[in-house]
């Protein structure tokens, strides 16, 4: 692999995880923490959204972004050929 | 049948089918001792993960810490799911392209320095002894509570059942006979759970009926707000905790998750850098059943607790409360003498008196459910607690054979090392067992640091010798000494001052806590402490070697991982 596409795949690499980090700070302590008080004020069937973030759906969502972190680096890892058997 | 004999039946088939397995799958070479011979599949991996991951603490104290503090028992929630997020995408694809078998291995190799190896060996041992005499001091309770020995025999019954699977079987007998009780701990879990969601509010899924409506309309956690309100406690779905607290404790948390050296240790041994991602997601979705469940089981814990005590008559209590009173986990004293249970934040004032623990424990019977529930229970419970004590103390053999004996005695023969892997893994049995039967008074209290210990120590080298290639072994050394002085300093001014250095009480009180951050989360500055010093003494002196960039250039590609392989 040349030194090139060696650099443009580690570069695509970060901005998968940099995306993919973001959603992990923002649904944890975004909306877990610091937001939880604003969100708590909006209700969802038994649950303050809020409090549902960070006992809840931060979870589902920490499920949700390794697949699709699984997903896109195994995409990625094809188009730079650099995958493996 | 009695519970006893439940428990017996279960308990007994979950140990038989544990050291069947250990004795199937017993490691032949040092690569099976370390690595189970990285041949393991994600998804297998994903379940041993869990089951190392989850302790007797998250099966058994977890649900009730949480129904205790409501809002503020998220902390625990995020910071040990989030970790994955992190490990995943941080780690495991690039530590198992290094293929070595431990975490000093890596930071020895990319540091280029035995110097920064035996530092983290030192960091990783502090890490699993605090760990692990917690384990087995939770072992020997849980056994004693349902087996009805006392406290050391149980922990002697589980140093024998650890010894047995973890030197025989290495790493390969750990990883299978941790998908058995990962199975057990999690079917232990839910079906109580499932039971009590429906009795309550009539939906199955416990993560449903725990946002549903109890039997009077109203939902259940509207209804928690307003009762413990009306007895003067917080809301259940806001906490005391300040939000600077609560931010650094869920982070220290998270990537003290990521640090551990037993759960990293896990992503070696599968065979290619994809499965290590995939394994990583496959161990959080199955962490996340129990961790979704357990605040749905703390809620229903708590409101069974208030409708069926609170405001009842003292001597017209149900019969789990008088079963529960012998082992001292409830107690239920009438101060005021007026033959009714009040519950209230003071203490001169309160009569229902809880452990954290009867939560889980004593929820089967609070549901009503079949005897043989409460033995499904019990086996869960000791499935939590060995699988977590085998998973540390194989990393402490580890540490012990591969990273002190190899790298100072590199001409030993890998029947040798084998050998002392063993034996320092029986030794390891013993002292976490001493440890076990004779708590120092700090050790249940340093578990929960252990975490703010990894992440201020392991993490953030651990992280720039992937990312950075500017990074040497000056900086490293550096960083991981400021983390873990720093964090283990401030943790024994304000934990232990008082005793140690006859500080007053005024002197440790929150109030002088640093920007507002508990011990429990300063491990997050430490973590911050520990990027900064590594960051300029790097600068300060020469780049690593050529031979180092270039092995950070290969760990970045996934091409090529092949198995885990020596030096």
């Amino acid at each position: 692999m040349d030194t090139k596409s060696r650099k443009d795949y580690w570069k695509k690499n970060i901005r998968i995880l940099f995306i993919l980090l973001t959603i992990w700070f923002i649904v944890s302590f975004g909306f877990g923490i610091l937001f939880v008080e604003q969100l708590n004020q909006i209700k969802i069937a038994g649950f303050k959204l809020g409090f549902w973030f960070a006992q809840q759906g931060s979870i589902y969502f920490f499920v949700v972004l390794i697949f699709v972190y699984v997903v896109r680096m195994n995409r990625l890892d094809k188009e730079f050929n650099v995958n493996e058997e | 049948m009695e519970i006893l004999t439940w428990t017996y039946i279960l308990v007994g088939l979950s140990f038989a089918l544990y050291i069947g397995i250990a004795i199937y799958t017993r490691a032949g070479s040092t690569k099976e001792f370390y690595t189970a011979g990285g041949g393991v599949s994600p998804l297998a991996n994903g379940m041993a993960t869990a089951a190392d991951w989850m302790s007797a603490a998250s099966f058994i104290s977890m649900a009730g810490i949480i129904a205790f503090s409501g809002y503020d028992g998220s902390v625990y929630l995020m910071g040990w799911t989030g970790g994955y997020v992190l490990l995943a995408l941080l780690l495991a694809p690039y530590l198992r392209k290094f293929g070595k078998f431990t975490v000093p291995d890596f930071v020895g190799d990319r540091y280029y320095s035995n110097k920064a190896r035996v530092v983290a060996v030192f960091c990783a041992l502090f890490i699993c002894f605090t760990y692990v005499s917690g384990q087995m001091r939770g072992v020997g309770i849980v056994f004693s509570r349902y087996l009805e020995v006392d406290i050391n025999t149980g922990v002697l019954i589980g140093m024998a059942i650890v010894f047995f699977y973890a030197v025989l079987g290495g790493m390969k007998g750990i990883t299978y006979t941790q998908v058995a009780q990962y199975c057990v701990l999690i079917f232990a879990f839910m079906v109580p759970a499932i039971f009590i969601s429906m009795q309550l509010t009539g939906n199955p899924i416990p993560q449903l009926g725990f946002g549903d409506t109890v039997g009077d309309g109203t939902y259940l956690l509207d209804k928690l707000d307003g009762v413990l309100t009306e007895m003067g406690f917080n809301e259940y779905t806001s906490g005391k905790k300040s939000m600077v607290d609560v931010f650094a404790i869920t982070l220290a948390l998270m990537v003290g998750t990521a640090g551990l050296p037993h759960v990293i240790v896990r992503f070696f041994t599968v065979p290619r850098v994809k499965d290590a991602r995939l394994s990583a997601g496959y161990a959080l979705v199955f962490i996340a059943i129990l961790y979704t469940t357990a605040p749905a089981v703390a809620a229903f814990g708590m409101y069974n607790a208030i409708d069926t005590l609170v405001g009842q008559p003292v001597d017209q209590l149900p019969e789990w409360v008088t079963n529960w009173q012998k082992t001292n986990l409830i107690e239920i004293r009438d101060v005021n003498q007026d033959g009714i249970v009040q519950y209230t934040p003071q203490e001169e004032t309160n009569e229902m008196i809880i452990d954290k623990d009867i939560m889980v424990l004593a929820s089967p019977e609070i549901a009503n459910l079949p005897n043989w529930v409460v033995g499904l229970v019990a086996a869960g419970g000791m499935a939590a607690a060995l699988s977590t004590a085998a998973g540390l103390l194989l990393v402490i053999s580890t540490s012990v054979s591969r990273d002190l004996f190899r790298t100072f005695v590199p001409s030993m023969t890998e029947k040798t090392e084998l050998l002392i892997a063993r034996i320092s893994a029986a030794v390891a049995v013993v002292i976490a067992g001493y440890f076990g039967i004779n708590p120092p008074g700090f050790v249940a209290q340093v578990v929960a640091f252990a975490f703010g210990l990894a992440a201020a120590s392991f993490f953030p080298v651990i992280i720039m010798g992937i990312f950075s290639t500017r990074i040497n072994k000056e900086g490293a050394i550096a960083g991981m000494l400021t983390g873990l002085v720093f964090t283990l300093g401030y943790i024994i001014y304000f934990k232990f001052g008082m005793e140690l250095f006859g500080l007053s009480e005024q002197a440790v009180s929150p109030d002088n806590w640093w920007f507002g951050i508990s011990p429990e989360g300063i491990g997050t500055v430490g973590m911050i402490l520990n990027v900064i010093a590594c960051y300029v003494v790097s600068k300060m002196t020469p780049p690593p070697p050529q031979h180092v960039q270039d092995i950070i250039q290969d760990i970045r590609i996934p091409r090529g991982a092949g198995e885990a392989h020596h030096h």
